[in-house]
C-alpha cells in the first residue's frame, strides 16, 4: 500500500468507529491527529462525506481551533505559555530564548524535523510559572538554562 | 509493616519533579529493604513546597518539602519513614499555617486521597450527597442548591439553583448537563486540581445535577491542555460505571445518568457557554445569540445546564450537609467558599479555599507572602485575562462579587496573578488586545476587528506617537468593545486595558493621572 492509501484507511477506520456519536466531528479530528500527528488535507473529503457536511465546513472547523494542524509536526511539539502568570515570572525572556536556540518562530518546525514550536495561552501551571509543555509533559519554573537541559535530555531519549 | 508515603501526581507537582522523586523514593526504599506503600495523591495546593512528600505516622501525616531527587538519600538517612527530622521537615501537614487557615469544603479531600480510588472517596464522605439526593424530590434537590446561595464559580456568578430550576421546569424528552472544564484563564488551576485530585466529586456533582433536572446525559468539555485531568476523569468515570454510580440504574434507584469527556481544541472562546455547545455539536466555536437561554434551548436545542467544574464539585457537600451549612460561610450575596488561586510573582503560590470576605491584601501577603522576586507588588490581575488590574490602593477590597464589581474589577474564577514593579502595564494592555485578537471567534465586529485595531493603537502608544490622539482613540475603541460585543471576550477585554491605563498612566507615557473611565 502507498503511504496515502494507508492514511486513507486509518482515517476511514476512525470515522467508522466514531461517526455515530452526537457531535462526532471534534472526536474524529482528535483521533486523526492523535494517530497521524496532523489532519491531512486529503482526509477532509472522506470526513465530510461520512458526516454529511461540506468540505468547507470540515475545513472551517479544523482552521478554527488552534490545536488542530494540517501539516505534519516535528518529532516533538513544544508549547510555550504566553499568558499573564508566565509573563509575571520572566516568560517573555524565556520565549525569546527558546525561539533563538531553536532558530524558529511560532508555528514553525526546525529544519531537522525534531521540534515544532507553538504558543499556548495557559497550561494551568500558573503556580510554577513560567511553564512549557513538550508533547504531553509539562515543565514548571523553566529558565533559559533549564530549558537547554530539558532539550538535551529529550534529544538523548529520542 | 508497610509505611505509607505520599508523593503527589498533580501535574504541577510533576512539572517540577514529583515523578522523579517518587521513583527515587521507591528505589531507595528497595535498596534499604524498607517496605513502603507509595500513594500518588492529589496536591494539597501548597505549590511552593512541591514536590511535597508526606509520611503517615501515628501522630498523623508529616510533611517534607520541597523534595528534590538529590534529597532522597538524606531523607532516608534521617529516618523520614518514621517521621524523623530533616532540614526539609515541615511538621504535621494539617498544622501547616497555609492549610490551617483555610476552609476547605470543595477541596476537602484533595491532596489527602488517591484521586482515582473510589474506596478513598467513599471513606471521606464521598457519595453521601448523592445518597441524600436520591431520597429527595427533584424540586427539593434544586431547592437545597438554591438555599445554599451557590453562584456560578466559572466567573459569571449566576445563581446555580435558578439555572437548574429553569431546566427542571422546561419539559423535554432529552436534557443535558454540561461541565465547563475549559479553564483557559491565566492564573487559574482550581478546576484542574479538582479533576486531577478528586475526579469523583465532579462526577457526583454532575450526577446529582442530572437527577435534579431530569437529564440523563452529561458531557465534561475539557480543554486539551489538561492531559493528566483527561486520564484521571476517564479512569474515575469507568470506576463509577463499574460500581453503579453511573449508568442506567444508579444505586438501584432506577434513575439513569451517563457521562462522557469531550476534548476542546485550544480555543479560549469555547469557555463561553454557547460557543462551548457549538463546539460539542462539532462546529466552529462561534458564540450564539442569547436568548434563547441554554437552560431552555441549549445543546442540540435541548434544555441544558452548563456549570463550571467548581460549581458542580460544590454540589455534593451541599447535598451532604445541607444548603444552610454552605450558606453560613461567606459575606453579603457571596455565599460559601471560593477556591482562590495564587499565581505569578508570589512567594507562596497555591490554592487557597476560604469563605468570601477576606481582603485581597490578606490573600497576597498573609497567604502569598508577597512577591517572589522580593520587589514591591505593582499590580494584581484578578479574574483571568479579562479581569482588571488592581493597583496597591485597591488591595483592601474584600473578596466578594459585589465589592469587586463596585470597583470595576472582576472576581471571576478566583485567579490572582501578581506582578512586581518591573511589569510594564502598557505592554500588558497591548497583550490583552493581542490575546483577544488571537482568540476572537470572529462573529461580532467589535471583538474581531476592534482587538486588532486595539493592539495597533497600543503599538503607537508604546512608541510614544501622538498620545493626544491615540489615548482617546483607545478609550473610544474600548467603549465600542465594552458595549457592542456579543460575549465577554470582546466585552471584557477593556477591563485589563482600561484599568492599566487608569491606574498606571505613566506606563502609557502620560504624566498626569487620567480620570477613570
Amino acid at each position: 500500500m502507498t503511504e496515502s492509501t494507508t492514511i486513507q484507511a486509518t482515517v476511514q477506520s476512525i470515522i467508522t468507529a466514531l461517526k455515530d456519536k452526537p457531535g462526532a466531528l471534534l472526536p474524529i479530528l482528535h483521533a486523526v491527529q492523535d494517530k497521524l500527528g496532523y489532519i491531512p488535507a486529503d482526509s477532509v473529503p472522506a470526513i465530510a462525506n461520512e458526516l454529511n457536511l461540506s468540505r468547507a465546513e470540515v475545513h472551517g472547523v479544523i482552521s478554527f481551533y488552534h490545536y488542530f494542524r494540517d501539516t505534519a509536526p516535528g518529532k516533538q511539539t513544544i508549547h510555550v505559555c504566553r499568558a499573564e502568570s508566565c509573563q509575571a515570572m520572566g516568560g517573555k525572556h524565556l520565549e525569546e530564548h527558546i525561539k533563538d536556540s531553536l532558530g524558529i518562530d511560532y508555528h514553525e518546525t526546525t529544519q531537522d524535523g525534531k521540534f515544532s514550536l507553538e504558543p499556548v495561552y495557559c497550561l494551568g501551571n500558573c503556580a510554577c510559572s513560567p511553564a512549557i509543555q513538550i508533547d504531553h509533559e509539562v515543565y514548571g519554573r523553566v529558565s533559559a538554562d533549564s530549558f537547554d537541559s530539558i532539550i538535551n535530555e529529550t534529544e538523548e531519549l529520542a | 509493616m508497610s509505611i505509607t508515603i505520599y508523593v503527589p501526581c498533580d501535574s504541577t507537582a510533576v512539572s517540577i519533579g514529583a515523578d522523579r522523586v517518587a521513583k527515587a523514593i521507591a528505589k531507595e526504599a528497595e535498596k534499604r529493604n524498607i517496605n513502603i506503600q507509595l500513594v500518588r495523591n492529589g496536591s494539597r495546593g501548597l505549590y511552593w513546597l512541591e514536590p511535597l512528600v508526606e509520611v503517615l505516622t501515628e501522630e498523623g501525616r508529616k510533611a517534607y518539602g520541597s523534595v528534590q531527587v538529590t534529597d532522597v538519600a538524606s531523607l532516608f538517612d534521617a529516618n523520614f519513614t518514621e517521621g524523623g527530622t530533616h532540614p526539609l521537615y515541615l511538621g504535621l501537614t494539617e498544622e501547616l499555617d497555609y492549610l490551617k487557615k483555610q476552609q476547605r469544603l470543595t477541596f476537602a479531600r484533595i491532596g489527602i486521597t488517591d484521586p482515582v480510588s473510589l474506596d478513598d472517596y467513599i471513606s471521606l464522605d464521598g457519595y453521601k450527597g448523592l445518597g441524600n439526593a436520591l431520597k429527595l424530590s427533584q424540586a427539593d434537590i434544586v431547592k437545597a442548591v438554591t438555599d445554599s446561595g451557590l453562584r456560578g464559580r466559572g466567573g459569571a456568578a449566576f445563581p446555580t439553583g435558578i439555572k437548574w430550576n429553569t431546566v427542571l421546569n422546561t419539559p423535554s424528552e432529552q436534557k443535558y448537563i454540561i461541565c465547563n472544564a475549559d479553564e483557559g484563564d491565566s492564573g487559574t488551576f482550581s478546576d484542574r486540581m479538582v479533576m486531577e485530585g478528586d475526579p469523583f466529586v465532579l462526577i457526583e456533582g454532575m450526577t446529582i445535577a442530572g437527577i435534579a433536572v431530569g437529564a440523563t446525559q452529561g458531557y465534561i468539555y475539557l480543554r486539551v491542555e489538561y492531559p493528566h485531568a483527561h486520564i484521571a476523569l476517564n479512569t474515575a468515570i469507568q470506576k463509577a460505571y463499574e460500581a453503579g454510580y453511573l449508568g442506567d440504574d444508579i444505586q438501584g434507584s432506577g434513575k439513569a445518568f451517563h457521562l462522557e469527556v469531550r476534548l476542546g481544541a485550544g480555543a479560549y472562546v469555547c469557555g463561553e457557554e454557547t460557543s462551548l455547545m457549538e463546539s460539542l455539536e462539532g462546529k466552529r466555536g462561534l458564540v450564539r445569540f442569547k436568548p434563547p437561554l441554554p437552560a431552555i434551548s441549549g445543546l442540540f436545542g435541548k434544555p441544558t445546564v452548563v456549570n463550571n467544574v467548581i460549581s458542580l464539585a460544590s454540589v455534593p457537600i451541599i447535598l451532604d450537609k445541607g444548603g444552610d451549612y454552605y450558606r453560613d460561610f461567606g459575606m453579603g450575596r457571596s455565599r460559601g467558599t471560593l477556591p482562590l488561586q495564587l499565581a505569578g510573582n508570589l512567594k507562596r503560590t497555591g490554592l487557597v479555599e476560604v469563605a468570601f470576605g477576606m481582603t485581597l491584601r490578606e490573600l497576597l501577603y498573609d497567604f502569598g507572602g508577597g512577591s517572589a522576586s522580593g520587589r514591591p507588588i505593582k499590580a494584581v490581575q484578578v479574574g483571568g485575562p479579562l479581569g482588571s488590574y488592581l493597583p496597591e490602593s485597591q488591595f483592601d477590597t474584600p473578596l466578594d462579587y459585589e465589592a469587586f464589581a463596585a470597583n470595576w474589577t472582576v472576581l471571576g474564577h478566583g485567579g490572582v496573578v501578581a506582578f512586581d514593579d518591573t511589569a510594564n502595564m502598557a505592554e500588558l494592555a497591548r497583550y490583552s488586545m493581542e490575546f483577544c485578537a488571537a482568540e476572537s471567534c470572529g462573529k461580532c465586529t467589535p471583538c474581531r476587528i476592534g482587538s486588532t485595531r486595539g493592539y495597533e493603537v497600543m503599538d503607537e502608544i508604546i512608541a510614544g506617537r501622538a498620545l493626544d490622539k491615540n489615548i482617546p482613540l483607545l478609550r473610544d475603541l474600548c467603549n465600542t468593545l465594552l458595549n457592542g460585543s456579543l460575549c465577554a471576550l470582546g466585552g471584557m477585554t477593556p477591563y485589563p486595558v482600561l484599568s492599566a491605563l487608569n491606574h498606571f498612566p505613566e506606563d502609557f507615557g502620560l504624566t498626569e493621572k487620567v480620570n477613570a473611565a
